[in-house]
């Protein structure tokens, strides 16, 4: 019953983010004018607004914020940490080097869907690397082991790519695309995102059961059936494509996947399995609040998403730190 | 349930962990209606023998459940490990839910039944009170008993604990042994890893001792409990007589 009641109130709280999301932006068009604009599309400019800018920015604000929370549900699930974040794993690090070496060649520049191509291969390429790494019957430790090794590596590389940069411009463009934003977004970046976020959303919640039984440790759960190394490669490769999708067209957005299933968990009763739908709604709400907040707090200056997260989120966990502490969990 | 069907057949089972052989060719079977004690010093390799009939971990020779697919094996057969885990801070009830698993669909919600194995697994560990605790805030005694009636909701014919009666108090060792023993009347079989040999000789149908990697004894507490057998396994000196209040064992000293 109070299930229900929180779902319902989670599914309430993420719609009405979204409708405002829609009606919030630099052209001053009332709320029920831009809404009837957009679904009636008498193809004036008011319909081209709302259909191109921002119906894929709050569409792709629910698709990432959605993806950041189940994946780290899922991670804290797999790992039984609470302080587990869906950018362990190495898959945020290896998509962002994408990015960036994409950005650095021209080949973002040249081609309109080169950046969010890159960042995926980059996903992609960082799964298999972490895979290799931690062997096919390694345990959860060597997986943090292998994504600690990648994120590092891919951040040296980063850094490197900046260092040697010849072009301040790319530089600069750079930098700004790894604090995460959603801004000047098109609906062709949400088809980019989308088959991938939705297939990885599929793996990620056949996990429910698997990561239930977790909470009695491997042992417990691979005698109740549960195939550890099934269940470890479907979480990567689901995490691999829902973070891949959501840092291919956000960029970088910390703090969500790690705070979002932290806050909810008490209200699920601490079941990782119902803590993976509550933290994708969670996680969608959150972003579609900043997202919103970045737009009405500094109107004129273009505030990156990705930093009023951890402007907020890092606080939020502090926060959570002390409260956990005091209560002795 | 018929009588004597066979729920566990092991055949010339051996374990090697890196490269140091643990156990070698075993081979013993399990029929229903048995309270198996497994014992034998730190290090005989109980625990290794036990995930080994699971198929928990690589070996070589025959376990009749390893050998079944995981789903099935799951319904045949309840493991509780001797590490005591509970990530998330759940309720008592929720954790002993989750026994019902093997027997869930993908998509299936717990059923009548399922509430039911719970309800008789809580009662069976006295744990009634307990059902809306949070399992992580429990005494470990609690935590134990709340893991094994996790364990017996999971309703398989045949149970396997590891220690389960380590850092209980006395009442709760007696009392989880009698459920052990109303289990095994009721036509199922436990096997129990434990270290209590006077709990052993008065609890247990059958006890299995290993030594030296192998099976050194298999057969009811008075012919296994023989003096030489406990000198030569554990080293010590003991007291064992029946008497009016059933079988008592007592260890006396350790020889030098």
């Amino acid at each position: 019953m109070r299930g229900r009641v929180f779902f319902s109130g989670l599914i309430l709280a993420v719609l009405v983010l979204f409708t405002v999301s829609l009606v919030i932006g630099p052209a001053q068009i009332g709320p029920m004018e831009s809404l009837r604009s957009l679904i009636a599309g008498d193809g004036g400019p008011l319909t081209l607004v709302m259909r191109e800018i921002r119906l894929p920015r709050a569409l792709l604000a629910l698709l990432v914020g959605g993806s950041l929370g189940l994946a780290g549900a899922a991670m804290q699930g797999y790992l039984r940490n609470p302080l587990a974040d869906p950018g362990l794993i190495g898959v945020s690090g290896s998509a962002a080097l994408g990015a960036v070496l994409a950005i650095q060649t021209g080949f973002a520049a040249g081609f309109a869907l080169g950046l969010p191509l890159a960042a995926l291969a980059g996903a992609l390429a960082g799964v298999f690397v972490v895979l290799a790494l931690a062997g096919p019957r390694g345990t959860s430790l060597t997986l943090i082991l292998a994504g600690i090794a990648i994120s590092s590596l891919t951040g040296a590389l980063i850094s490197l790519v900046l260092n040697l940069s010849p072009n301040p411009f790319a530089a600069n463009e750079i930098v700004f695309w790894m604090m995460g934003s959603l801004a000047d977004r098109s609906m062709t970046h949400v088809w980019i995102a989308l088959p991938f976020a939705l297939l990885g959303a599929v793996l990620l919640a056949s996990l429910r059961r698997g990561l239930d039984a977790l909470t009695l440790g491997e042992d417990s759960a691979a005698a109740m059936g549960i195939g550890l190394s099934r269940l470890r490669l479907t979480l990567v490769f689901g995490t691999a494509c829902v973070i891949g999708a959501s840092t291919a067209v956000a960029g970088s957005i910390g703090f969500v996947g790690l705070v979002v299933p932290h806050i909810l968990r008490r209200w699920v009763d601490a079941r990782p399995g119902r803590l993976l739908g509550a933290s994708a709604l969670g996680g969608a709400a959150m972003v579609l609040a900043a997202d919103i907040a970045v737009r009405i707090v500094v109107p004129s200056k273009d505030l990156k998403l990705g930093v009023l997260t951890a402007l907020v989120g890092a606080p939020l966990f502090l926060h959570m730190i002390y409260r956990t502490r005091r209560e002795g969990l | 349930m018929t009588g004597d069907e066979t729920l566990l057949a092991v055949s010339e089972l051996s374990v090697t962990l890196r490269g140091r052989p643990v156990l070698s060719e075993l081979s013993f079977e399990v029929g229903r209606r048995e309270l198996i004690g497994l014992i034998g010093a730190n290090g005989a390799g109980k625990t290794t023998l036990m995930r080994a009939c699971l198929g928990l971990i690589p070996y070589q020779g025959r376990s009749s459940l390893a050998d079944l697919p995981p789903q099935d094996r799951s319904r045949r057969a309840a493991w509780m490990p001797q590490a005591r885990e509970i990530a998330w801070p759940v309720t008592v009830e929720t954790l002993v839910m989750l026994g019902r698993i093997p027997h869930l669909g993908p998509r299936q919600r717990a059923s009548e039944t399922d509430r039911l194995a719970v309800y008789h697994a809580l009662k069976e560990m006295g744990l009634e009170a307990f059902r809306q605790r949070t399992a992580t805030r429990l005494s470990g005694g609690e935590q134990a008993r709340a893991l094994l009636a996790r364990a017996m909701a999971q309703d398989t014919p045949l149970l396997l604990a590891d220690e389960p009666i380590a850092g209980l108090d006395p009442a709760h060792q007696i009392a989880t042994m009698q459920s052990f023993a109303r289990l095994a009347e009721a036509g199922r079989s436990v096997i129990v890893s434990l270290h209590d040999l006077g709990l052993a000789a008065r609890h247990c149908t059958r006890l299995i001792v290993l030594d030296a990697g192998g099976i050194v004894a298999d057969g009811a507490p008075d012919t296994v409990l023989t003096p030489s057998l406990i000198r030569d396994v554990f080293g010590i000196t003991a007291w064992f007589e029946h008497t009016d209040q059933g079988p008592v064992f007592q260890p006396l000293e350790v020889l030098e």
